[in-house]
């Protein structure tokens, strides 16, 4: 009995569920595909990538981390792994400089919003996709 | 890059729908509760909004 249930908890090779997860994380939705679930995958996808195109149009600003005290080193690190989670659509805004340096504003302040949550959206799809690959999911 | 320039209420509104989206399909295990809870969520945003800004709009006096 116990064996089984240590036999349930245990997760299959890295080889299984890594690349599944790789790719969700470099294509949002790109895990779904993987996995063909094709549906979610393409309504991942154009949600999450809509709202980092949207936050870029609002002029949203990317985080970069930054040192100093707790409260600047937790809100830039935090927003730049939140940026960074967005996968090939930060590298490329960042590779093309389409990144826009920090202005004041409702809008851009949206639009920082926007790209961080882009990304935070993308981590929840990355859960998903393991959950799916490791069979805890159908 | 074109400019995008919304309102609050325009921009709470595609905050609110991608993330409903989003939650919606990766939340539940098949397709009817994934539409429910994303239409849950999506209202859920929307009682939110309205609650807090009316909230702002009778505490700023």
């Amino acid at each position: 009995m116990a064996i089984e249930k240590e036999e349930k908890r245990s997760l299959p090779p890295v080889g299984v569920w890594a690349p599944a997860l790789a790719l969700s994380w470099l294509v949002p939705g790109g895990g779904h595909l993987l996995l063909k679930r094709t549906g979610r995958g393409l309504l991942l996808m154009a949600s999450i990538s809509s709202m980092f195109v949207c936050g870029l149009m609002m002029r949203g600003a990317m985080f970069t981390p930054q040192s100093g005290d707790l409260l600047t080193t937790l809100i830039n690190t935090g927003g730049f792994i939140g940026d960074l989670a967005s996968g090939v659509l930060y590298l490329l805004t960042v590779w093309l400089g389409y990144s826009q340096p920090d202005v004041a504003g409702a809008v851009h302040d949206y639009g920082t919003k926007f790209l961080v949550t882009a990304g935070l959206l993308n981590i929840l799809a990355m859960v998903d996709v393991f959950d799916i690959a490791v069979g805890r999911k159908d | 890059m074109p400019k995008m320039n919304l309102s609050h209420f325009e921009a709470a509104f595609l905050f609110s729908l991608f993330a409903s989206v989003v939650l919606g399909v990766v939340t539940k295990r098949n397709d009817r509760e994934r539409l429910h809870y994303g239409i849950y969520t999506f209202l859920c945003f929307f009682v939110a909004l309205f609650g807090l800004g009316w909230l702002m709009y009778l505490g700023h006096g």
